[in-house]
């Protein structure tokens, strides 16, 4: 009866829209990240309870021992803190991928007509939306405890815009754990294990200077330091003047932070990328 | 009529390492007809879904989707085919209707469209009330309707299901079966998994049995379960001292018996709805009373010891250990 060509046609073609293809398919993935914070704002505690909690444990309970001459150490923290919280978008980019990987999700858009990137791309964005959530929130905490921002509004924006520089490089490293690991747990496990000490090892909270000469090079060489610096710097926060024997990232600590982002994104992407890939395909 | 086929496997062969999960398996559906996929877990059921539906790349063979290669044109394959997975695959915090614009806008269809066809299936799938509540507050069977109304929100001409009755209570999965029936005839093309033999003679025009990854039996349900030996005609007799006597009149009607004297049970293969009727009046002339008396399904366990000599739980416990 029928041609094969009527065969193979489909029945009642669904009318498609024109146009704008990848942007709406970001754009749908997004917002299903941004509904899942809505439904359960206790997914943002990582960026808001955990960083405050930091902030009033080190401002108020150690930061009475901490004494660094000529700084006022509460103002002088909190950048520190901001370059830990913008770290953990890894840490959230890789528990949500994992758990779309383990919970069948991803082969279910992988079954769709998309581009596999754009499953990729809404993560890294709901990550740094996420991400920023918790640099507003540390923001305004910043406000009650004394921190300012000293330089006007260029130099703030670029602090924030290097905040969110190392939050897409970190991204990456989100997506290689969440790609590699294979529960959640285990993402739990080697995050809690890694970034976590990382932030510390660093002039994030604490001063480097008086450390170990070996500790000392590992945390003045540590991204976290020259990201942290950088805002201190950009924002017009007294503190320790740079050593001159310091290494070169605390010298220039915007260079720095944008040397250590495109390297580290250099670097972990086709890694990611290729994990990912493998994880997905069989 | 048109029976070209609208799913077409050949010859695909799918290796994990040393481990051959599907091997050498074809077969063709024809447009409009629903196509059953039988067999144990483990038997590379998934597998085989996975490789027509793009997610797998086949070791060998080659396999065609409303006539795109899986292989060569897996957008095109995407774009006219719908999958329900195994494992529910919808979004728990998202609302079903929310569920359903999201796989709306990722297939880039009009947004009025997607509108409407989500309150068409949402009414269809008898979901609207639960539209606007989160998927996880679902029941089981809800959660299953939505993902499949998720699935044919682009009308697809082609629908796989990975055992879309796995978990479901006897009522949610003759529901089910229900919306199936409805989908096909409205010319959606199935190939649906199950391990069911119930379910496959239910819905399916031609079944293949497969089983460590390879095909084992071919047919219309009706033809396989013959293979199988069809159904069985079981009496049950209530006193121990009858059962003899019962035995020797069941042999009168059928021929072969087997008994089971401890429990009293009598089982003959092959009777058929007539032969039960004779059996019932005989048994009554007689005066031999009995607690049960009717035909056994032929059940998958039945079609495997048929087939393969060992049962459905026996090969996937090898798979394990394989």
């Amino acid at each position: 009866m029928s041609a094969a060509t009527d065969a193979v046609a489909l029945d009642r073609p669904a009318p498609r829209a024109s146009g704008a293809g990848r942007v709406r398919q970001v754009v749908a993935l997004v917002r299903r990240n941004l509904t899942h914070i809505k439904r359960q704002p206790e997914m943002l505690t990582d960026v808001t309870i955990q960083p405050i909690m930091f902030v009033l444990l080190f401002a108020f309970v150690f930061g009475g021992s901490i004494k660094i001459p000529g700084v006022d150490y509460k103002p002088w923290l909190l950048p520190g803190i901001m370059a830990q919280t913008i770290a953990f978008s890894a840490f959230i980019v890789a528990i949500g991928l994992n758990t779309d990987i383990g919970k069948g999700m991803v082969d279910r858009l992988r079954s769709l007509p998309i581009q596999r990137s754009s499953i990729l791309i809404a993560r890294a964005i709901g990550a740094l939306i996420h991400s920023s959530i918790g640099v507003a929130v540390m923001s305004v905490t910043g406000l009650f405890i004394g921190w300012r921002i000293h330089e006007g509004v260029v130099k703030g924006l670029l602090g924030y815009g290097l905040l969110l520089l190392f939050g897409f490089a970190m991204i990456w490293v989100g997506i290689l754990v969440g790609s590699a690991m294979r529960s959640v747990e285990a993402v739990n496990g080697l995050m809690f294990t890694t970034i976590f000490p990382v932030t510390f090892l660093s002039n994030a909270f604490a001063r480097t200077d008086v450390m170990p000469s070996w500790l000392r090079t590992i945390a003045e060489w540590n991204p976290i330091s020259s990201l942290s610096q950088a805002l201190r710097d950009n924002w017009g926060i007294a503190g320790i003047p740079v050593r001159a024997d310091a290494p070169w990232p605390l010298h220039h600590p915007e260079l720095a932070t944008l040397i250590w982002s495109l390297a580290i994104t250099a670097v972990v992407a086709p890694l990611a990328l290729r994990a990912f890939n493998a994880r997905t395909t069989d | 009529m048109s029976r070209e086929p609208v799913i077409e496997a050949v010859g695909l062969v799918k290796r994990f390492g040393d481990f051959t999960a599907v091997d050498d398996v074809s077969f063709e559906v024809p447009r409009g007809s629903v196509f059953g996929l039988l067999g144990p877990n483990g038997a590379g059921k998934t597998t085989t879904v996975r490789m027509m539906t793009t997610l797998a790349i086949p070791t060998s063979g080659s396999a065609r989707v409303a006539g795109h290669d899986v292989v060569k044109e897996p957008e095109a394959v995407r774009a006219s085919m719908g999958l329900t997975a195994q494992s529910a695959t919808v979004d728990d915090l998202l609302t079903g209707r929310e569920n359903l614009r999201l796989i709306g806008d990722l297939y880039g269809l009009d947004r009025s469209f997607v509108r409407k066809r989500t309150d068409e299936l949402l009414e269809q799938f008898s979901l609207t009330e639960a539209g606007d509540k989160v998927v996880k507050d679902y029941s089981g069977g809800m959660r299953r309707r939505i993902d499949l109304a998720v699935s044919l929100i682009a009308h697809p001409s082609v629908l796989f299901l990975d055992e879309p009755t796995t978990g479901l209570d006897p009522r949610s999965r003759v529901e089910l079966w229900d919306v199936l029936r409805e989908l096909v005839r409205d010319g959606t093309t199935l190939l649906l998994t199950t391990q069911y033999l119930d379910e496959a003679d239910q819905l399916a025009d031609d079944i293949v049995v497969i089983d460590h990854g390879r095909i084992i039996a071919q047919g219309t349900p009706l033809e396989l379960k013959n293979q199988s030996g069809a159904a069985s005609l079981v009496v049950t007799v209530s006193r121990h001292d009858q059962v003899r006597q019962a035995a020797e009149l069941l042999r009168g009607v059928v021929g072969d018996v087997h008994v089971d004297e401890d429990a009293r049970k009598l089982t003959a293969p092959g009777g058929d709805v007539g032969a039960l009727s004779q059996v019932a009046t005989r048994l009554d002339d007689a005066s031999i009373d009995v607690d049960d008396l009717g035909m056994q399904r032929p059940s998958l366990d039945d079609v495997f010891l048929a087939l393969t000599g060992h049962k459905a739980e026996e090969t996937s416990n090898q798979e394990v250990s394989a």
